[in-house]
């Protein structure tokens, strides 16, 4: 049983053996530039894993398989390995980790433990879509939390602590839900190997064997993710934590930690349960639509600028819930692999925009809407970039938004009609709130303390550039990233359709 | 059975008996010590050598296979099995970092160094003692032996708060101690014997014993006792006072070796005796209700804390109540699977890690002040970051979060109830680790928050790692390290159990 490839080991622990490093020897500038290069690295390996596995794209690959508690009564393993939907995100952390990096560059404020803190984060979030052991997946999930929120708490602003504690509470409840589900599904099944628990679930179901009936499983599963995802009335942790964390937690917080949210929601509930996702897809589409539209309408409302874009990834988050609820027929295919496309590309668009708006509050030191105005001329590539990032997220054709959406509601409206038919009203209202954001805020007229603000610099323009190259990229050939995701969502979409 | 004329002491009974008769002995060894030497540094170093002496024959004794069907000592009041011998590794630890920590901190005491080294190993011969009885009367003894120096150590500040906790502790330790020797004896009375696998015998062969309400009340009586012991609520209302007004190594001392002592009375008692029975799984219902309450009400008062002594004893009273999980799944258990008792074997020994890092922090911040506020924590983060890591290792595996001893020890006692049909008990545990986890982040917040006034900072002196200091950052290492390579401890506690079944 056990196998050794080591590459998703180096990818995981690269980066918090880099941590140490610089803990005990490194200072400043040094720190930094170590980390960038440790990113960089990072983002060399899991490009090298994602299109290794693209150009042969099939199961489970580059298995690290070891023994790691092995008593009889509590076997565990230390199981790695990626499959169809785990390569493209683990793909987006490496991209996004670079992307902190930068934007977290100028910081003056204890510039060491920010960027060990940051690269921990990245570790243990690769850790997450990485596991294929339940018990050592469930120790990333947690092992985040820390990192986490000494990065809000710290280099924070406004009611920093208050939203740290927020995010950690609310995540750690998640949490409890997902351990009560994971020892029961332990207890009734002797195994936490998450390859071959789909099957011995389905025989612990059929044998009565479950010691919680698997409805309930689901439940708590389910709940534990969606609390991360966030779903009503879950979210209220997320305006909060988005909106005084750092620039660079706030990307990663968008771009991937609502996406293990989503990840798990695949991998763990739909995967191990299909048959409570068939009865309960109804719900799971309600409660998208509720955040689709609850989103969108109380985005409309916000006046600080990352306050309005962290509501909105509660609107596209519901995208995600949406596409999982596309259960019947032969649109489940659609509905799933739109909703893991949606994950991959909310988390350029939105690493985007809260990087573009974090180099603006640099300059302005404001991010109250009305205070702003006439940013374009004074800083045309910044403007520019959040007009990007904006017509992406509405779903301009041509960018990766509009993909995800469009392949949502294809799937989704042949399971919920009319569901889905009101889910397309947010299209207009984000189209309303994104335009009209980026009206008050960059165009029109410009307040005088702004006119001899700077454009972008170097080290600013490089991950913008890097997150424009593949929102448009994944755009215009989005089966470079959709095909994979197809084949990961297969064997659930099977497992699913069995029961159609 | 004969008592009294016949007792012979065979060299092997001694020498099943060599670490708590060594440590008594250093304990006696260090009172005279005092009466003779001026220089009082030289006790501790002696304490110290003596302990890991005792160590050394504790792994003697446990790498000596013939224990395994020899281990009856001083007429079968005495087994030397692995089980005893686990807990003896945990005392024994703990021990030694106590006086690894009270190398400074005694020095407070000068007159009554002596004292309070010999007091302190007194009652760690009696845990040592708890751990290996077989019988009803020596285990009260050791008992006795556990409490009686406690609470002088814990009057031995003579301070006025020092001294209401040690009353308070001598005065509620006599009560329970009561209770369950009224128990002991109920037991006695009905059994007509007072070796636990006698007792075991009778009652597995005699229906009417099970069924006799005389022996439920014993149980009853006798979780009463233990209940103050290991403060778990509803018995818990001494453990705040005596904690904050102990000295702080006290501190330290009674919140791990004294709950691991009461639990190896609890599992011996319980585990052996009535094993399997109905009577079991109806006292494990009272152990599952008890561990709720322990578990909510520690962690709810917590919160409201602002004295870290104080938190922390609020903090023990719960973690009495996730232990106790694993005792009440134990009794509903029927001897099918070991998840429960072997659960609680591993979780005091993490338990023991993660405290003794979190009052060692203590010591070495606040007890030049003897403000114990958590203000004094505030900046910690800049001020000694080591200490500050070690503190947020300890904080974190107290709240059970990866990648931490504790978080193992969680997860090993909520499966052991969730396989033992104790699903809402499980849920409660889970969900009072999230309570938890609000006032243990919040001692995080404050270290590494950077205060506003940046003057009173640069007044405060950087602390010094000495000896107590390179206790702590050991014990943290402890934490993490059996956090990610659990399996060491899992395989000790799995064959600690399997010698008592």
């Amino acid at each position: 049983m056990e196998e050794f490839t080591g590459i998703l080991t180096i990818a995981i622990f690269l980066p918090i053996v880099a941590a140490i490093i610089i803990l005990i020897f490194l200072q400043g500038k040094n720190a930094r530039n170590f980390a960038l290069a440790i990113s960089i690295l990072e983002l060399i390996i899991t490009s090298y894993v994602f299109l290794e596995y693209r150009s042969n794209p099939d199961g489970y690959q580059f298995i690290d398989r070891l023994n790691w508690i092995p008593i009889e009564s509590f076997k565990t393993e230390y199981f790695l390995g990626i499959d169809g939907l785990s390569a493209p995100l683990l793909f987006l952390t490496g991209l996004l980790g670079v992307v902190a990096i930068f934007a977290s560059w100028t910081i003056t404020n204890r510039v060491k433990e920010h960027f060990i803190w940051l690269l921990i984060l990245q570790g243990s979030v690769i850790g997450v879509f990485t596991s294929l052991d339940f018990f050592l997946f469930f120790l990333f999930w947690e092992l985040e939390l820390i990192p986490m929120f000494f990065l809000i708490s710290i280099w924070g602003t406004g009611r920093k602590e208050y939203s740290a504690m927020k995010f950690l509470i609310f995540t750690i409840l998640g949490s409890a839900f997902m351990l009560i589900g994971l020892l029961a599904i332990y207890v009734s099944t002797g195994t936490f190997d998450m390859t071959a628990l789909p099957e011995k679930i389905s025989t612990a179901i059929s044998i009565g064997d479950l010691i919680i009936p698997a409805s309930w499983l689901f439940l708590l599963t389910i709940i534990g993710f969606a609390i991360k995802l966030p779903v009503f009335p879950f979210h209220t942790w997320l305006p909060d934590a988005h909106t005084d964390a750092p620039t660079a937690a706030s990307v990663m917080l968008a771009g991937v930690l609502l996406k293990m949210g989503g990840y798990g929601m695949f991998r763990i509930s739909a995967t191990m349960f299909p048959e409570q996702l068939h009865n309960f897809s109804l719900w799971i589409a309600i409660f998208g639509l509720i955040n689709i539209i609850y989103g969108a309408v109380v985005t409309i409302r916000q006046t600080d600028l990352k306050r309005l874009i962290a509501y909105s990834s509660i609107s596209h988050m519901g995208f995600i819930l949406l596409g999982l609820a596309a259960v019947s027929g032969d649109s489940l295919r659609l509905g799933f692999s739109g909703a893991a496309l949606q994950m991959f590309t909310h988390g350029t668009i939105t690493g985007l925009m809260f990087l573009t708006v974090g180099f603006i509050y640099e300059r302005t030191h404001t991010r109250y809407i009305p205070d702003l105005g006439g940013l374009a001329n004074v800083m045309p590539i910044l403007a520019s970039s959040i007009l990007i990032a904006g017509l992406a997220s509405l779903g301009l054709p041509g960018t990766s938004g509009f993909v995800a959406e469009i392949i949502i509601f294809m799937g989704s409206f042949a399971a919920f009609p009319i569901l889905t038919a009101i889910a397309t009203v947010a299209v207009v209202l984000t189209a309303g709130y994104i335009l009209w954001m980026i009206q008050r805020s960059m165009f029109g007229k410009r307040p005088e303390k702004f006119d001899s603000l700077s454009d972008a610099k170097a080290h600013e323009i490089i991950p913008i550039t890097m997150l424009i190259i593949s929102i448009i990229f994944v755009g215009v050939y989005p089966s470079f990233i959709s095909d994979i995701f197809t084949l990961g969502i297969e064997p659930i979409a099977s497992a699913v359709g069995v029961i159609n | 059975m004969q008592w009294g004329l016949s007792i012979k002491m065979p060299l092997h009974d001694i020498y099943l008996l060599s670490p708590e008769i060594s440590i008594a002995c250093l304990a006696a060894v260090v009172i005279v010590l005092d009466l003779f030497t001026k220089n009082k540094k030289i006790i501790p170093v002696v304490a110290t050598i003596g302990v890991i002496g005792s160590v050394l024959l504790t792994i003697l004794i446990h790498q000596d296979t013939s224990i395994i069907n020899n281990g009856n000592a001083f007429s079968n009041t005495f087994n030397v099995d692995t089980f005893g011998i686990f807990f003896k590794y945990i005392i024994l630890g703990t021990v030694l970092v106590v006086i690894l920590y009270s190398y400074e901190y005694a020095e407070k005491f000068n007159n009554h160094q002596g004292e309070y080294y010999s007091l302190l190993l007194f009652s760690a011969s009696g845990m040592m003692l708890l751990a290996s009885a077989t019988e009803l009367i020596t285990l009260y003894i050791a008992l006795e032996l556990t409490s009686l120096p406690s609470a002088g150590l814990v009057a031995l500040k003579r301070s006025r708060a020092s001294a209401e906790a040690g009353i308070k502790f001598l005065l509620l330790s006599a009560i329970s101690s009561a209770i369950l020797l009224y128990g002991m004896v109920l037991i006695y009375g009905f059994t007509g014997s007072s070796h636990l696998n006698e007792i075991a015998d009778q009652i597995s062969r005699s229906q009417n014993l099970v069924s006799n309400p005389a022996i439920l009340l014993a149980m009853i009586l006798i979780t009463a006792g233990f209940g103050f012991k290991i403060s778990a609520a509803p018995f818990q209302m001494w453990a705040p006072d005596v904690y904050e007004g102990a000295p702080t190594p006290i501190t330290a001392f009674l919140s791990v070796a004294s709950k691991s002592a009461g639990f190896a009375l609890a599992i011996r008692i319980f585990y052996t005796v009535f094993n399997g029975t109905e009577i079991s799984v109806e006292w494990g219902q009272i152990i599952a209700i008890l561990s709720a309450l322990s578990m909510t009400l520690g962690n709810l008062i917590a919160i409201r804390q602002n004295n870290i002594k104080r938190l922390l004893a609020y903090s023990t009273v719960a973690q009495a109540g996730y232990i106790m999980v694993g005792l009440a799944s134990m009794s509903m258990l029927d001897g099918t699977s070991n998840l429960g008792p072997s659960g609680i074997l591993f979780y005091l020994a993490g338990y023991a890690m993660t405290n003794l890092t979190a009052f060692g922090i203590i010591i070495l911040v606040c007890s030049k002040s003897e403000n114990y506020s958590l203000e004094k924590f505030s900046d910690l983060a800049r001020i000694s970051p080591v200490l500050a890591i070690a503190m947020t290792l300890s904080m974190v595996s107290l709240i059970g979060i990866p990648p931490t001893v504790g978080f193992i020890g969680k997860v090993y006692l909520f499966s052991a109830a969730m396989e033992s049909g104790l699903i809402w008990l499980a849920i409660f545990g889970v969900l009072n680790s999230v309570i938890s986890a609000y006032y243990y982040l919040n001692i995080v917040r404050i270290m590494f928050k950077r205060s506003s006034k940046n003057d009173s900072y640069e007044k405060r002196p950087s602390i010094p790692l000495k000896i107590g200091g390179v206790a702590v950052i050991l014990s943290a290492i402890a934490t993490f390290v059996f956090g990610l390579y659990p399996e060491p401890i899992l395989n000790l506690a799995n064959t600690a159990i399997q010698s008592i079944i």
